[in-house]
């Protein structure tokens, strides 16, 4: 009866000694859903070769995220943040500077994204970019014998109700200034973006928001083109094998950068640096390129270590697409509630 | 003198089968809803760790723009419409199956009926997509079936968001109805048919006004939440699709403005009683 207790006493504290270690070195990672961080065969890797268990959670929109990184102090380690809301987020005093000397990909990263001023403060790095890519326009290949190569495609009568575009005010704002020939971080003439969008209201199948949306619409054959993230439209193809490509207009697109942050009040540092470091690295990269389909990574070795003919590294690589695309700032609160009202008007008076 | 004491007498003993059913309102009604009424005149969040203010800033955006009271017409319109849609539908059917269907059929129709109670509604409204879409059963089916071609798409309609409502909610009005019609006496309709009173009449002036009371519960369960439905108009009304309830969610979900959701969702609310209130008195008399 002793011996019973004693084993069951040890196995209790073996257990609990179990538990405990892997806690200490669980890497919480907060970032978009299927957004290559939460890729098993990744995560799998990852912990092998560091020891450090990643535990995912999400978030569906930067509030959101802002809001999980606000209420859960100490919860995450890892945070990845659209370098617009970077600012924001440090201050709010919600991330932590990050040594990069212990992040050996960082070198490899490209110096105008890594010196951005977004990620910058006061020589310390606050953001380790991770990847770019365009909201630029996807199309059905079935209903094109051609892709088209300027924006106004989205205003072609012939489209017309085959047309979709995020429900997103500050993507559709963007969008239009795209559209009318504006800056997207400085629209001087709203008037010019809101007619642009009120002429193009009819032409709209549906609103989407998701990736999901986007492709089962494609699937079905129920849209020719939209407004797309580079990235998702690489997967719809490489991933859903679907017929989309992606269109850089002659007009421009939106840029963003993404890039890893580490939240102020971390239990696993260590970790979190180990988990940036793998998401920069040019395996990582090229893998989920190939399985899955991802925007351009910000190290410039992973993208060479890319093949040459590839999406990412010949249209995203090419200067003539660089000079076209706006890279977006941080947008003020103030801002946001304009576009949104802008945007909900234009989607009433569609009725 | 006897009676009070029997009336104290009696709610002791019934306060410990009292107190769960009210304890379990308070937690899960009063609590949630005055927060949110608390909310609804804060400048921000507290969790936001910004600071904040008390402020009737949020019911004043309502009345600041027309955006807002469009949005609240199409919904109440959307409400009656989906309401009246019910009313044609549900009364015929729970007529047949409380008059003129017995035993077995009955049973096996009013399973029919309950069906889709089974199922949950995000797949309802999905298995809509598939039928409604152009190239999905509907289009496919009336095509296979008919000689000469035909194009349907109703998806990302209004006419969509009406279907897609009405077969949620149309189970109400049937169940409601059916309730009412079963307790009406046969004798009454044969008394006004032997009296010389043509179907419809005895329709019109004996079974209607009797089961008022049905249609009328029916009508409230069925339009209280359409006005403030969002997930139905967001997935099948595409670009049609913007409603009160869809621009309360956007607030809650999207921007993060739970303070001006929560005071479009009052004013709602006071909308809906309002409603309700000025009806009271027809509803009273039908009741």
């Amino acid at each position: 009866m002793t011996r019973l207790t004693a084993m069951l006493a040890a196995t209790t504290v073996l257990v609990s000694a179990f538990a405990l270690s892997a806690q200490a070195a669980e890497v919480h990672v907060l970032n978009w859903k299927g957004y290559g961080a939460d890729e098993p065969w990744a995560v799998e890797a990852f912990e092998k070769a560091t020891g450090h268990k990643v535990v995912n959670d999400f978030f569906n929109s930067e509030q959101e995220m802002l809001t999980k990184l606000r209420t859960n102090p100490g919860l995450y380690d890892v945070v990845m943040i659209n370098a617009a809301f970077t600012g924001q987020a440090l201050a709010e005093n919600l991330i932590q500077p990050i040594d990069t000397s212990k992040i050996a990909n960082y070198a490899d990263i490209s110096p105008e994204k890594a010196t951005s001023p977004m990620l910058n403060k006061d020589g310390k790095v606050f953001g380790v970019p991770w990847v770019w890519g365009l909201t630029a326009i996807a199309i059905n290949e079935k209903s094109f014998e051609t892709p088209p190569t300027s924006i106004s495609v989205m205003w072609d009568e012939a489209r017309k109700g085959r047309v979709v575009i995020r429900d997103d005010a500050v993507e559709a704002i963007q969008f239009g200034a795209i559209a009318s020939g504006q800056n997207i971080n400085d629209i001087k003439d709203m008037e010019a973006v809101k007619a642009k969008l009120t002429s193009l209201m009819p032409q709209i199948r549906t609103f989407w928001s998701s990736e999901n949306d986007w492709n089962q619409m494609v699937a079905s054959n129920q849209i020719d083109v939209g407004t797309y993230w580079s990235g998702s439209a690489d997967r719809a193809k490489t991933q859903f094998k679907l017929p989309v490509s992606l269109v850089v207009p002659d007009e421009g697109a939106v840029a963003w950068l993404d890039a890893f942050s580490i939240p102020a009040g971390s239990k696993n540092v260590e970790g979190a640096e180990a988990f940036i470091n793998y998401m920069v690295d040019p395996t990582f990269y090229v893998e989920w390129v190939t399985k899955v389909g991802a925007p351009v990574s910000a190290n410039v070795k992973a993208v060479a270590a890319l093949p040459e003919d590839s999406f990412n590294r010949k249209m995203m690589g090419d200067p003539k697409v660089a000079e076209r695309i706006q890279f977006q700032a941080p947008i003020t609160d103030a801002q946001r509630e304009q576009y949104l009202a802008i945007w909900q008007e234009l989607k009433v008076n569609v009725k | 003198m006897a009676t009070p004491t029997a009336g104290r007498r009696g709610i002791g003993p019934a306060l410990p089968l009292l107190l769960p059913a009210y304890l379990w309102l308070t937690m899960a009604i009063f609590l949630p809803l005055s927060a949110m009424a608390f909310f609804s005149f804060m400048t921000d969040l507290p969790l936001s760790g910004k600071a904040w203010s008390l402020t009737v800033q949020n019911y004043a955006a309502f009345f600041s723009s027309g955006l807002y009271l469009t949005l609240l017409l199409s919904s109440l319109r959307l409400g009656l419409e989906v309401t009246l849609w019910c009313a044609v539908i549900g009364f015929p059917a729970a007529y047949v199956l409380a008059k003129v269907l017995k035993g077995r059929a009955r049973e096996a129709i009013f399973l029919l009926v309950i069906l889709p109670f089974w199922s949950n509604g995000l797949v309802r409204i999905f298995s809509w997509v598939m039928v409604l879409r152009e190239g999905g059963i509907l289009d496919t089916a009336l095509n296979a079936v008919l000689p000469f071609r035909i194009s349907i798409d109703l998806m990302y309609s209004y006419p969509a968001v009406i279907i897609g409502l009405v077969h949620s909610y149309v189970p109400y009005m049937v169940l409601t109805c059916y309730l009412t019609l079963q307790a009406i006496d046969d004798s009454l309709i044969e008394a006004a048919r032997s009296l010389g009173a043509t179907r419809l009449q005895t329709l019109r002036r004996v079974i209607v006004p009797l089961a008022m009371p049905g249609l009328i519960a029916g009508a409230v369960l069925i339009f209280v939440p359409v006005v403030g439905s969002f997930m139905e108009p967001r997935i099948l009304g595409g670009r049609t699709g913007t409603f009160y309830g869809t621009v309360i969610e956007d607030q809650f979900v999207a921007v993060f403005n739970w303070p001006l959701g929560a005071a479009l969702s009052f004013i709602l609310l006071a909308v809906v009683l309002l409603i309700l209130a000025a009806a009271s008195p027809v509803l009273r008399r039908a009741a």
